[in-house]
Order: structure tokens, then sequence, then C-alpha cells
């Protein structure tokens, strides 16, 4: 598993950021282009969404909006997955795991976890050393005439 | 976050001058509505010509809009989602919810 490209950066815990963060992500996608998951510019609004919506519960939820406190976000991209940490320095937040249900449309929240688990292949989230972390997975499949790249 | 009304016979258009609609604005919007319903404005329609990405809380702002416009008898329906847009309207459902129109003509004359 060849690691061709990694990111990492802490910033504060501040929703400002997060068009910052969520830009990185689209960057990031702009790199898969020999990959056929979806198209460049339906994957770039998924891994912008779902660095947004992680971030966000981090900030909100986790670290409770405490300006002291930081969120750290790893991105890692290897020949056959695209993996996103997101660490917070809070109690954690409610992260279902049964099967992926789509929420009421006429419910004003609880969309964000949905999101992440429907369009990321895997999702964990632990304790980690200084609070959690969120760990999402995108398999990444190459196209069948440039395998050999 | 930026956002020009215009009163229409019907229903007031509301044009959000922002590229993205997420956690760090979606509030301003619930406000922005909630100024429009105090002021016995609850037929609207939203032109999100301008958005090219939201996310969740996005999507929470103009259900709780949507919500509080049918509770005083009115509406809030889309107009212009962008690509992406519109298909995060269809993954999580609320295209089944709002109306959604090709442009702000065609949304007016729906009312």
């Amino acid at each position: 598993m060849k690691n061709l490209l990694e990111v990492d950066i802490k910033v504060p815990n501040q929703t400002k950021y997060l068009r910052l963060i969520g830009q990185i992500g689209e960057n990031v996608a702009g790199t898969l282009q020999k990959f056929n998951n979806s198209d460049p510019e339906e994957l770039a609004y998924h891994i912008n969404l779902v660095l947004t919506e992680a971030m966000a519960n981090a900030i909100k939820h986790a670290n409770k909006n405490d300006p002291d406190k930081d969120v750290h976000i790893s991105i890692n991209l290897t020949d056959d997955q695209l993996s996103i940490k997101v660490y917070d320095q809070g109690q954690g937040f409610d992260i279902s795991s049964g099967d992926i249900v789509t929420p009421d449309p006429e419910l004003e929240h609880g969309r964000g976890v949905f999101l992440i688990r429907t369009l990321m292949d895997s999702v964990k989230y632990r304790r980690c050393e200084k609070g959690n972390v969120l760990e999402m997975h995108k398999l990444l499949h190459k196209t069948s005439n440039n395998t050999k790249d | 976050m930026i956002v020009t009304s215009k009163d229409y016979d019907k229903a007031v258009v509301m044009n959000i001058e922002e590229e993205r609609l997420d956690a760090h604005n979606s509030n301003e919007l619930k406000n922005e509505l909630m100024n429009l319903f105090e002021e016995g404005k609850s037929n609207i329609v939203i032109n999100l010509q301008h958005v090219r990405f939201i996310d969740s809380s996005g999507l929470g702002a103009l259900v709780s809009g949507f919500k509080n416009a049918g509770s005083r008898e009115g509406s809030v329906k889309l107009c212009a989602l962008q690509k992406q847009v519109k298909s995060m309207f269809e993954l999580t459902r609320l295209h089944r919810v709002f109306e959604i129109f090709p442009g702000e003509e065609e949304a007016l004359a729906s009312f």
C-alpha cells in the first residue's frame, strides 16, 4: 500500500475554519482523477462534505464550542484508499453503528452522521489519548485502462 | 451572511449570495427567514443559484424555514439549485419535501 499523500492540520475549534478544511478536501480529491469512484466534481463535493460534517460535529458536539480547544485533521491517501481522521478533545458524541437509515426528511437535525456513513465505506469513532477520533475510509478503485499507472 | 430579498405580489424572493451554506452560517439563514415571518411574509422563494455547497446544517435551516412557513399557512419553495446541491436534496429525500423550480419565475408562478 503506497503512501501517496499525507496532510496533517490543526485548526482552532471554530466553524469559520470549515470552509478551509472543506477546500483542502476538494483539492486532495482533485488528485484522484485516475480513479473511477465517481465523477471528479462529485467526489470533490463528497470529500468536502464529509470533512465539513465531521469537523462541525467535533466543534459543536465533542468540543462543545470551547474556543480554547483544537480540531486535528489527518488526511491520508494511499493507492487504494482515502483515510480521514478527525480528532476532538471532548467527551465525544453519539454515532450510531446500526443500519444506515435515511433521517425523517422533516427533521431539522440528524443528517450529518447519516451523510458521513452513506458517503464513506467505513466509519469508526473511538477514544484516543486526548479525546476521540472519527476514522473514515473510502476505497478507491482504479479504472481498468490505467491500472498500470 | 449576504442575503438580498425582493417583494413580489405573491411571495418574497430571497437570494442567498453565498457560495457555502454550512454550520458556520446556517443560523444566520434561520434568522433571516424568521425576520421575514415576523414581518408577516410567509410565502418565500429561496434562490440558491450562488450556493455551490450545502451541508446538513444548511439543509436543516431550510427545513426549519419550511416548517415555520407551513405553521403560518405559507410556504418556502426553492429554485436554481446547482447540480451537486440538488443531489444532496435527493440523497436526504428532501426533494420530496420541498417544491424545487428551475428559476424564480416558475417558482413565483406556483403561488
